[in-house]
């Protein structure tokens, strides 16, 4: 009797004992794990491109995903405080709590851009930690790779030399690659963009382009009439080349203000999934500067 | 000690720029800087001090009827806050919470509410296992209890701006008792947990029994998952309660003030469903109650005196709500609600000796209340939120009462959590 109880249970639950459960709550942060765990790995990663991690809720897959993972690997600095910290409580899973080797926040790796001087949330959407859209500067996606590789190889350490291999070939590959970005990417040095939401903020400076602009009056808040036709004003001032958005933004707002300014309206993957080529960190890159390319030339 | 090292170092090699092999040194070595720095800031919510939230709210309300003479007709009343907001402006309650970790094994939380009568209700104030591990967590204190779907949720999340109609009548608007809930989450791909409370029996269906051991006990199971694109959840509740004299006021066929009591068992079924997809969220619930005991009937000597006998109910009642987000920042919601007042046996009516069914106009009803609402929301943030609401309430028997309801609740502090 107990056998077939346990066979059942067995059989509804996920078949990924042996490996190492990974819940990551953003696609870069599932496709990472991928990369440097190959099949020692399952990952479930709990949002899609198309959606903001911020305004997710405590879904109850996401509890139940959370109940078996080893490890959650999340962006931090606020970004998931409005569903994470509930699922890690509600799944009752004690291995995954922060502090806890389970847990895994991207920036502990990274020095976050933009901590707010002023924490007020009459500013908009403040994150005390600053930025937490760091996945788009691939020095930082380098960072935490090494960190997270670690961390798998501490958890799983029968498989500790498997996933130390399995990093520093990621990280020569994505040396190389982000080597060959930085030289493809020169014809963006200094062009001026506007943004959605900024969520860009890293990409910007990593590759030397000015943003002259957001479509959100504040951060977080949506575009509004009179925060538009003044933003159309300012850009005759200083005009933009783009009008930048995430895959997961509203399109209209930034394809009003394109019609209006005369400037293309480019929509970037932002993350893996975002578009059709963003399958993986690499082509996620790839497709965002093929994208931006397209529009400095 | 170490940082300033660092920054020295970090000067030192950043000062030779004739070594080109030295600039990736060099910003490793910022970057190892960085790190120590931004670990050096505190992070999240707190640091040690708790997250301390507020939440403001007030109404302005226009109804058709006096307030004070809500009932719903059929369902004996649960002495909860349940009828719509007093006229005109009013303050609603704020509430003030506090939330952190003890110790890596225990979080605490208090919800404490600030009512415009100047007075402060305890709303939750309970510890929870944080290190228990492999599913479970165990709760301790006052706090909402975990079934049927809306009960756990704060009424300042709620889509609207009061309770359905079921969780009013059956539960005095939620139930939120004293007590202790153990909660296992199963190691599936779906979500499938089970919950059990014991508590005292503080508030309605039960009376805060004098007595060691429970009042009050329930269990629970949810079941849910992602399906197509949407997330749904599905769940079953029981609770199960022993009133002792559990009163209430009436006036009989001639006018006659009364009072009636219960004593004896009363089991609550909850059947719940939520499911969302993308803007669109679907959510109803069914309510089952079975009473069964004595009922005591008095009114004063003016005609029959006091008289107790058999009372048997079988009551049931469901509300459905649909909620459509059709922009960034604004909502609309229906929301119909439905009690049937079902099959009450009244032994002291049957007998057929004294008071008939006419002299007990709040138990013995052909009323079957509903009510139709519909409302609208701005939330500039999600941490403030401005809703109109317009409700066809026919709580009471024969009579209707249009209301419209105007409705602020703004949150400031710590970020609240975003519940499914």
């Amino acid at each position: 009797m107990k056998s077939l109880f346990t066979s059942v249970l067995l059989a509804i639950s996920c078949p990924c004992a042996a490996a190492l459960n990974i819940f990551a709550c953003t696609p870069e942060w599932g496709a990472l794990a991928k990369e440097l765990g190959g099949d020692k790995v399952t990952v479930y990663t709990a949002t899609t491109a198309l959606q903001d991690a911020h305004h997710t809720e405590a879904r109850p897959s996401l509890i139940a995903r959370a109940r078996s993972a080893d490890l959650v690997v999340c962006t931090g600095a606020e970004l998931e405080v409005g569903w994470l910290p509930l699922v890690i409580s509600q799944s009752g899973n004690a291995g995954i709590r922060p502090g806890q080797p389970g847990y895994f926040e991207a920036a502990d790796f990274v020095a976050l851009i933009e901590k707010p001087a002023r924490l007020d949330r009459s500013f908009g959407d403040v994150h005390a930690a600053g930025n937490p859209h760091l996945h788009l500067d691939p020095r930082n996606v380098a960072e935490v790779a090494a960190g997270l590789g670690e961390r798998m190889a501490a958890l799983d350490s029968p498989n500790e030399k498997f996933f130390d291999d399995r990093t520093r070939s990621f990280l020569q590959r994505w040396r190389e690659a982000v080597g060959r970005w930085e030289k493809q990417a020169a014809p963006l040095k200094d062009l001026p963009v506007v943004v959605h939401h900024r969520d860009f903020t890293y990409l910007i400076a990593w590759l030397g382009m000015r943003e002259v602009g957001s479509l959100e009056p504040r951060p977080g808040l949506p575009p509004s009439t009179a925060s538009l036709a003044e933003l159309v004003a300012r850009l005759k001032a200083t005009p933009a080349k783009a009008v930048l958005r995430a895959a997961y933004n509203d399109p209209r707002p930034s394809e009003w203000l394109a019609q209006r300014a005369g400037i293309p309206a480019v929509m970037l993957p932002y993350t893996v999934g975002g578009s059709d080529a963003a399958k993986d960190l690499f082509s996620l890159y790839d497709d965002t500067l093929a994208r931006l390319l397209a529009v400095a030339r | 000690m170490f940082r300033s090292m660092g920054c020295a170092m970090a000067l030192a090699v950043a000062t030779a720029p004739a070594y080109a092999q030295q600039s990736d040194e060099v910003r490793k070595l910022q970057q190892r800087v960085d790190r120590l720095e931004a670990q050096s800031q505190l992070r999240g919510q707190s640091a040690f001090n708790p997250e301390i939230s507020l939440i403001l709210q007030g109404t302005a309300a226009s109804l058709k009827q006096d307030p004070e003479t809500y009932q719903i007709t059929g369902f004996a009343p649960s002495g909860g806050e349940v009828g719509p907001p007093r006229r005109g402006f009013s303050l609603a309650e704020s509430e003030l919470v506090v939330a952190g970790n003890v110790d890596p094994y225990f979080r605490g939380q208090l919800v404490a509410a600030l009512t415009p009568e100047d007075e402060i209700e305890v709303e939750e104030a309970f510890f929870q296992t944080l290190a228990l591990g492999r599913g479970f967590t165990l709760k301790g204190g006052r706090f909402l209890s975990g079934i049927g779907y809306q009960n756990e949720i704060h009424q300042h999340a709620w889509d609207f701006q009061d309770a359905p109609l079921a969780y009013n009548a059956f539960l005095g608007g939620r139930l939120n008792d004293d007590g202790v809930q153990l909660k296992w989450v199963a190691p599936t791909s779906f979500l499938l947990e089970f919950g059990t409370e014991a508590g005292r029996g503080r508030t309605f269906p039960a009376t805060d029994p004098n007595k060691n051991g429970a009042g009050a006990w329930t269990l629970f199971g949810h079941v849910g998952g992602d399906l197509a694109g949407s997330a749904w959840r599905a769940g079953l509740s029981y609770l199960r309660v022993k009133p002792q004299d559990r009163a209430f006021e009436d006036a009989d066929s001639l006018g006659n003030a009364t009072t009636q009591s219960f004593t004896g068992e009363s089991k609550l079924w909850i059947a719940d469903f939520v499911v969302k997809w993308r803007d669109l969220k679907l959510q109803g619930e069914y309510f089952r109650r079975d009473e069964e005991g004595d009922l005591a009937f008095d009114d004063g000597g003016a005609v029959f005196g006091a008289l107790t006998d058999r009372y048997k109910s079988e009551q049931s009642g469901w509300y459905a709500q649909a909620m459509y987000r059709f922009l960034p920042q604004w909502r609309v919601a229906y929301r119909y609600d439905q009690l049937d007042h079902g099959d009450v046996s009244n032994g002291i009516v049957n007998n057929g000796l004294g008071p008939t069914a006419a002299d007990f106009p709040l138990l013995m009803t052909d009323h079957n209340p509903t009510r139709n609402t519909l409302m609208v929301d701005w939330s500039p943030t999600e941490f403030s939120r401005v809703r109109l609401q317009l409700a066809q309430d026919k709580s009471r028997a024969g009579v209707t009462d249009d209301q419209v309801v105007l409705q602020y609740i703004l949150s400031l502090g710590a970020h609240g959590a975003h519940k499914f």
